[in-house]
């Protein structure tokens, strides 16, 4: 048995100091790169003396609990349940949860039902065996057989017949409770446009179309109807606490809506796998006062800053493949990549994931693949005093 | 052939030397068309594949075990929950499940081989085949473009992800190759054991005599029938939009997105039942005989296998709830697939009506179609949740759905499967399987698999959607994403130790003499290991239980039907 326990014990250990803390050079990396032997992934070629990694200051996390957020009972945004399911604070995902706890208890009361005949059945069994050995009957001497029961049989499949009867019916009031086939009352359109692995928001109005990417602002109380479009593959909407998610399907278009009770950012991220960076194509929903949100929009809605001092910048960006992809309202109308017009406003980078600051938006466009690897913008290989023109360019933004 | 001839093949024939004698064995396997031995490499190519997918879960799990974790980059990480997956489904689950039926559906009938062996030998051999051309992409899938190496576009492939403009190189042509070869393996199969079951049975042996697992792989066969050319010409469409310019799923040129995910769910899901009724069928055999009772109605049980075939077939949106279908379409299938849960319901308060009064033995076999019951309820409830509409635009995509295919799969299948094996290896090889090592084995697996993936529930519900290869800190994920990872070694661990036992009980495991578990069904009443004709006279049978009637001559079934 030494061999066992022991083998047990070689095997965990090992596996937690694996699974433990990257350090650099450790065990983890080691064996990463074994790893990469074996299925060598399709990265950019690295020059030979490459620069140590670019590692960030802060998280988004870290930068979220920094965040000033005035109203005091305003929902949380890092910690645990900040994406939760249980934690709505909109009236689609409060419906959602309603219903979840009903749905909930019955499957906790069929559970213990079920478990606890199985847990009786089995200790009744153990002491029949127990009884029968002891009492020296014959060995082979059998159970009374039992083929079936009538009654009961119909018993337990008329009870699951109604349960589910009620499931259903329940199930179709919610949906018919959220709704989300028609507009809400007094909505406001947004739309929604997925891309390989970042998100686009356009607000449509008579003054002209906002548009922004992956940090979404919407005013506190008044119905958000949501309008999902794919530029590219399958990607799904969901923000766990403002409502269930919807897919936003090339060719097809879908509808869902929200209402943000607070004010507050609200977190979450593609749901349907899309690609390799799935994983960080995050969304942030700023839930703004009706005051701030139109004062937030009307910002938007104007061209971009032209500031004398990072001319030189704003000529790298002109003068570069840059343009092809990115739209500055006044200089560029590329549609591949995100709208930069007022990028400095935005708290975010690579879709939600990198907080911004100028290091941060240097390392990007330096090589967006060290950041992110396999994202779609490539390295353009610049200078570094073209870098960091483009990077200061970039900054005044606001 | 020489069945019935008296003389047995597998004798070796006089050789020039040793080595001359080896390639002699292999070329009995390798040319064979007997079923138990097809049966066997089936089982055997199945559990290699499943080292081989569990120690992709292990590297997806190392790689989540904390947030931000660099173990493996994301091009490799989609890889491992693409291969794991199709790995399990097409290349575990069903050669398995398939294999279990090649072995044990002549011996229970009291036929001398499946109807069409030859037939049989090939269905397997085009399952290897696919299997391997599946993993040669690691080696060749760069093509043309030099991109890519497996396939990563998940296993069940969404369009238009795998078109020309997303998945470069040829991965995603061996994926739809392999799957489409074995799928043709498959459904050579599912037509044998169709033959076999309603041509061969023994005489006295009516339908409604049959063992629960003949019942169930006939309606597996059905599903196969039904469900896997759906499949396959899917792929074929998708190769057409891949290398003749076709644009079926092409949304640029009008093609749909949607029937990609329709045409593969309606193979989708009645795979999900071709995967759990094979495993229903080693409970419902090896429970009434470790109860030493008979199984509790019979004909109910019939009809809710069948029920479910049926139903099975009627539920496949319920994965595209958040496809946006539209609130009739939805409440429809929500409406069914809450309705398959009465028959399966069924299933599972028969099987405690058979262990109730019963006198329990706690042998391995026992223990795990025990461990089966209760995490299949586990696994069905939380199946009812997902049916709830609204509930799926929360969980749906997220590690809540992750755990609950799980419970059904892993909790369900892969614990009936081991419960088979233990069952019936005596029965193949004619020694027994070392019991202190099989609790162990149980008792592993047991609390590895819970340690896995009911934390999964807990992510879930917290947010964390699947298929993503980092999470962000801080969302409150770590914890049951660490415990989940903790869960594996415990596994592996178990799996190990029922290798060793493998190794180990074919070399000097106890005689198991021809009925080690005084059961009741044909296969029973043959030598262990049977001869290669299986019955030296065809049987007779009496009743659903013919070697009860033989045993209890006083007392026959046959009264009572």
């Amino acid at each position: 048995m030494f061999g066992v326990r022991s083998v047990i014990t070689i095997v965990f250990v090992a596996w937690i100091f694996l699974a433990g803390p990257s350090v650099p050079g450790g065990p983890a990396e080691a064996f990463a790169s074994m790893v990469q032997v074996t299925a060598p992934p399709p990265a950019p070629p690295v020059p030979s003396a490459a620069p140590p990694p670019y590692t960030m200051k802060e998280s988004v996390a870290e930068m979220d609990a920094r965040l000033v957020v005035c109203d005091p009972d305003a929902p949380p945004v890092s910690g645990a349940g900040v994406t939760g399911i249980f934690a709505p604070e909109s009236p689609p995902s409060r419906e959602i949860r309603d219903l979840s706890y009903l749905v909930f208890g019955i499957c906790i009361v069929i559970f213990v039902v079920v478990q606890g005949f199985l847990v009786v059945a089995i200790f009744r069994g153990i002491r029949d065996r127990r009884l029968a050995s002891q009492s020296g009957n014959d060995v082979s001497a059998e159970p009374v057989q039992v083929y079936g029961s009538i009654p009961i049989e119909i018993a337990w499949t008329v009870i699951p017949t109604i349960i589910v009867f009620v499931l259903t019916m329940v199930t179709i009031r919610t949906l018919r409770d959220i709704d989300i086939t028609t507009p809400p009352e007094n909505s406001m359109e947004v739309v929604a446009i997925g891309h390989q692995w970042w998100w686009e928001f356009r607000y449509p109005g008579p003054d002209g179309e906002v548009v922004t990417a992956n940090e979404m602002h919407v005013p506190v109380g008044r119905p958000i109807w949501l309008r999902l479009e794919s530029a590219d593959v399958i990607h799904s909407f969901w923000v766990p606490r403002l409502a269930g998610k919807m897919d936003l399907i090339p060719g097809r278009t879908n509808y869902t809506w929200f209402s943000a009770d607070r004010k507050g950012i609200f977190l979450g991220q593609c749901a349907e796998y899309c690609g390799t960076q799935h994983a960080h194509m995050l969304i942030r929903v700023y839930a703004d006062e009706p005051a701030d949100f139109e004062t937030w929009l009307d910002h938007q809605r104007k061209p971009a800053v032209i500031d004398a001092s990072v001319e030189v910048g704003r000529r790298v960006f002109a003068e570069y493949a840059c343009l092809n992809c990115h739209t500055i309202d006044g200089l560029s109308d590329g549609m591949f990549g995100p709208n930069l017009t007022h990028l400095a406003s935005r708290d975010t980078i690579g879709s939600g994931f990198i907080p911004l600051d100028r290091d941060n938006l240097r390392a990007w466009i330096d090589d967006p693949n060290q950041l992110k690897p396999g994202c779609n913008m490539p390295s353009l290989k610049l200078d570094p005093p073209e870098l960091d023109a483009v990077t200061d360019y970039l900054m005044t933004l606001h | 052939m020489t069945i019935g001839s008296g003389h047995s093949s597998l004798a070796p024939l006089p050789g020039p030397s040793p080595r001359g004698r080896f390639w002699e064995s292999v070329m009995q396997w390798a040319i064979s068309v007997d079923h138990k031995k097809l049966a066997m490499m089936y089982i055997g190519a199945g559990l290699i594949f499943f080292l081989v997918g569990g120690i992709e879960a292990a590297f997806m799990r190392l790689q989540l075990a904390q947030a931000g974790n660099n173990v493996v980059d994301p091009a490799t990480f989609n890889q491992l929950f693409t291969m794991h997956g199709t790995t399990m489904v097409f290349l575990v689950g069903m050669p398995i499940l398939l294999g279990f039926g090649n072995y044990l559906i002549p011996l229970m009938v009291g036929a001398r081989d499946m109807a069409f062996p030859r037939l049989n030998a090939f269905g397997f051999w085009l399952f290897i085949f696919g299997g391997l051309l599946l993993y040669f992409s690691y080696v060749g899938a760069d093509g043309l473009y030099g991109a890519g190496t497996a396939p990563d576009v998940g296993w069940f492939a969404y369009a238009p992800l795998t078109s020309r403009t997303f998945s470069r190189g040829n991965s995603t042509d061996y994926w739809i190759l392999g799957i489409m070869v074995s799928g043709f393996g498959s459904m050579t199969t599912a037509i044998n054991f169709i033959a076999t079951i309603l041509c061969m049975r023994c005489p006295g042996m009516k339908l409604m005599r049959m063992p629960m697992i003949a019942w169930m792989m006939l309606v597996v066969a059905f599903l196969v029938l039904v469900a896997i050319p759906i499949l396959t010409a899917a792929q074929a469409m998708l190769l057409f939009d891949r290398t003749l310019g076709a644009h079926f799923f092409d949304p640029e040129t009008q093609g749909s997105a949607i029937l990609w995910q329709h045409l593969f769910w309606f193979f989708g899901h009645p795979e999900v039942y071709i995967l759990i009724l094979p495993a229903f069928g080693f409970v419902s055999e090896i429970m009434p005989t470790f109860s030493r009772k008979v199984i509790f109605g019979y004909p109910l049980m019939v009809a809710a296998t069948v029920g479910i075939g049926f139903i099975s077939l009627g539920v496949w949106a319920h994965h595209m709830f958040v496809v946006g279908l539209g609130p009739v379409l939805d409440s429809f299938f929500g409406a069914t697939t809450f309705l398959i849960s009465v028959p399966t319901g069924i299933k599972i308060f028969n099987w405690l009506g058979t262990m109730w009064g019963g006198r329990l033995q706690f042998t391995t076999p026992m223990l795990f179609v025990t461990g089966f019951v209760a995490m299949f309820v586990i696994g069905g409830l939380t199946g009812i949740m997902l049916a709830t509409v609204p509930m799926t635009w929360q969980l749906s995509d997220s590690y809540f759905v992750v755990g609950h295919f799980h419970y059904v799969l892993f909790g369900g299948t892969v614990f009936g499967i081991f419960g088979a094996l233990f069952y019936w290896f005596p029965k193949a090889t004619g020694r027994l399987l070392n019991e202190r090592l099989g609790k162990w084995t149980f008792w592993l697996l047991f609390i590895g698999f819970t340690l896995t993936f009911m934390p999964m529930h807990i992510s879930g519900a917290l947010g964390m959607p699947r298929r993503i290869y980092t999470y962000e800190v801080d969302r409150g994920w770590e914890i049951w994403n660490l415990i989940s990872s903790i869960g594996v070694p415990v596994q592996m661990a178990g799996v190990a130790i029922f290798l060793w036992n493998v190794v180990r009980s074919l070399r000097k495991g106890e005689v198991a003499g021809d009925d080690p578990w005084d059961a009741w069904t044909l296969e029973w009443s043959t030598s262990s290991p049977p001869p290669e004709w299986n019955f030296d006279r065809i049987p007779t049978c009496t009743s659903a239980r013919p070697l009860w009637d033989r045993k209890h001559p006083e007392d026959p079934d046959a009264h009572y039907e």
